[in-house]
């Protein structure tokens, strides 16, 4: 009796996406903690732009008394506009950094106590591609939750601060398209911080003989 | 894939390891030579750092050997990519472990069923079996439970349930009963013996539990990372009587 060995399917996406997301679903409050770091760097950023946003949309609808209040807190326009100042953007770019190193040492802990569940993975037939895709979709989603949580925490902190200092005004003149864009690029920029943060890990973790993941402590 | 008890299902010849530590080097195997028929119940015994646990690795093409070779249904597992491995471990081989190694996040019958969406079945087949192996273990009514709201008796029959999923034609357990109490123990003892009387299932199983020769057809003694001595079922009953 001839017995040839056979060669493992490649898992559809369709089932890799279905226990990525069971998988992430379980491990909720555990993600979130993994996420922190992301969600308040993402919490800045869209904070700091989001202010700018805010006076852009106030300022033409803004009435003299209103204008000179907004000067007076320190807001100067250049040729009309509120944008980013120089320090502003600095600040940004540093928090995303100090953000990336923290997100890749949480997404490191975070596969590392996993690695005796990615050894019996591999032990029920699992390739190494499936444990890559697994943490890059959690990873994604991850990225795509806590940057979503993070821009509206920062764009709502922005709005709610303003409305106090300025008033009324603020909320009837909210530039919701602007900020909606805002919302999309910092959402998409945390997935992608996510994803960074988790290549390293990932791929030692798929690369592991199953022996070797099964030894270590949880 | 059943046992007509002549061709070899296992195959290792002259098989070393070597780990390194630091500077040091541990011979965990030091050259182990052993033809495991299929269908046959095989116990390895052994102290605790005896090289069992690394033999269990070997035939079970979880760990590379530093040399000799591993067979598998006379194929050659060294020569495998890394598909045809992932196939192996998927349907040829079912794993027991000592700490049960069932996915914590997942209930029983997920656990279960795991290893049949690795191999592409459908989900109506895959559920429809993945009961029947809970009932089989009889742990059906507890399904939807998840390992850590199970005793430690139920998840290893969790465990046993799924290394059944794809009808392996060998089962490895490593320390089954090492993490159970004595009646438990004795329950997946008696759970796998019915098993490689009934399906023909070729049972290794690394162990130091007394309990597991008395149903072994086969016994590997290992010590100090080499095979001691290998026993047949006759003349067991003597030497047990003899060591204990």
């Amino acid at each position: 009796m001839a017995k040839t060995i056979d060669r493992q399917i490649v898992l559809p996406w369709r089932q890799v996406i279905r226990i990525s997301f069971n998988a992430l679903r379980a491990r909720l409050f555990r993600s979130m903690i993994t996420t922190s770091t992301l969600v308040l760097a993402v919490a800045f950023l869209s904070y700091t732009f989001a202010v700018y946003a805010v006076l852009e949309g106030l300022w033409p609808a803004a009435d003299v008394a209103l204008q000179d209040k907004i000067l007076a807190t320190g807001f100067t326009p250049t040729d009309g506009h509120f944008g980013t100042t120089a320090k502003d953007r600095w600040l940004v770019v540093l928090s995303l950094l100090v953000c990336t190193v923290g997100i890749i040492n949480a997404q490191l802990m975070a596969v590392t106590e996993r690695f005796r569940e990615i050894g019996t993975l591999k032990c029920l037939g699992a390739l190494d591609s499936f444990v890559i895709k697994l943490f890059v979709l959690e990873a994604a989603y991850q990225g795509f939750l806590g940057g979503a949580a993070g821009s509206v925490l920062g764009v709502g902190t922005a709005v709610l601060t303003l409305w106090a200092r300025f008033g009324f005004p603020v909320i009837s003149h909210v530039p919701a398209v602007s900020l909606g864009v805002l919302f999309v690029k910092s959402s998409a920029l945390a997935v992608g911080l996510s994803l960074i943060g988790v290549m390293y890990p990932a791929w030692v973790a798929a690369r592991m003989q199953p022996a070797i993941a099964l030894r270590s402590e949880p | 894939m059943n046992g007509n008890g002549t061709h070899n299902v296992v195959r290792l010849v002259d098989v070393t390891k070597v780990f390194r530590m630091g500077q040091e080097e541990v011979h965990a195997l030091r050259g182990v030579t052993l033809e495991i028929k299929a269908g046959e119940y095989m116990s390895i015994m052994g102290p605790s750092g005896s090289g069992k646990s690394t033999l269990f690795n070997m035939i079970g093409a979880l760990d590379k050997p530093t040399s000799g070779r591993v067979f598998i249904d006379e194929v050659d597992v060294a020569q495998l990519d890394a598909y045809e491995l992932a196939w192996l471990r998927c349907r040829k081989i079912g794993y027991i472990f000592q700490t049960f190694n069932l996915i914590q996040v997942m209930t029983a019958i997920e656990n279960v069923t795991l290893p049949m969406i690795f191999a592409g079945m459908g989900r109506d087949e895959y559920m429809d079996k993945g009961m029947e192996l809970l009932k089989l273990v009889g742990l059906a009514e507890r399904f939807q439970h998840k390992p850590a709201e199970l005793s430690g008796g139920q998840q290893q029959r969790v465990a046993v349930a799924r290394a059944l999923a794809n009808d392996p034609a060998i089962i490895l357990a490593d320390e089954p009963t090492g993490n159970l109490d004595l009646t438990t123990g004795e329950e997946i003892i008696s759970l796998l013996k019915e098993l490689s009387q009934q399906r023909g299932v070729t049972i290794i199983s690394a162990t130091h539990d007394i309990k597991m020769i008395n149903v072994s057809d086969r016994v590997v003694w290992i010590r100090d990372g080499r095979i001691d001595r290998i026993e047949d079922r006759e003349k067991l009953q003597v030497s047990v009587g003899q060591v204990f």
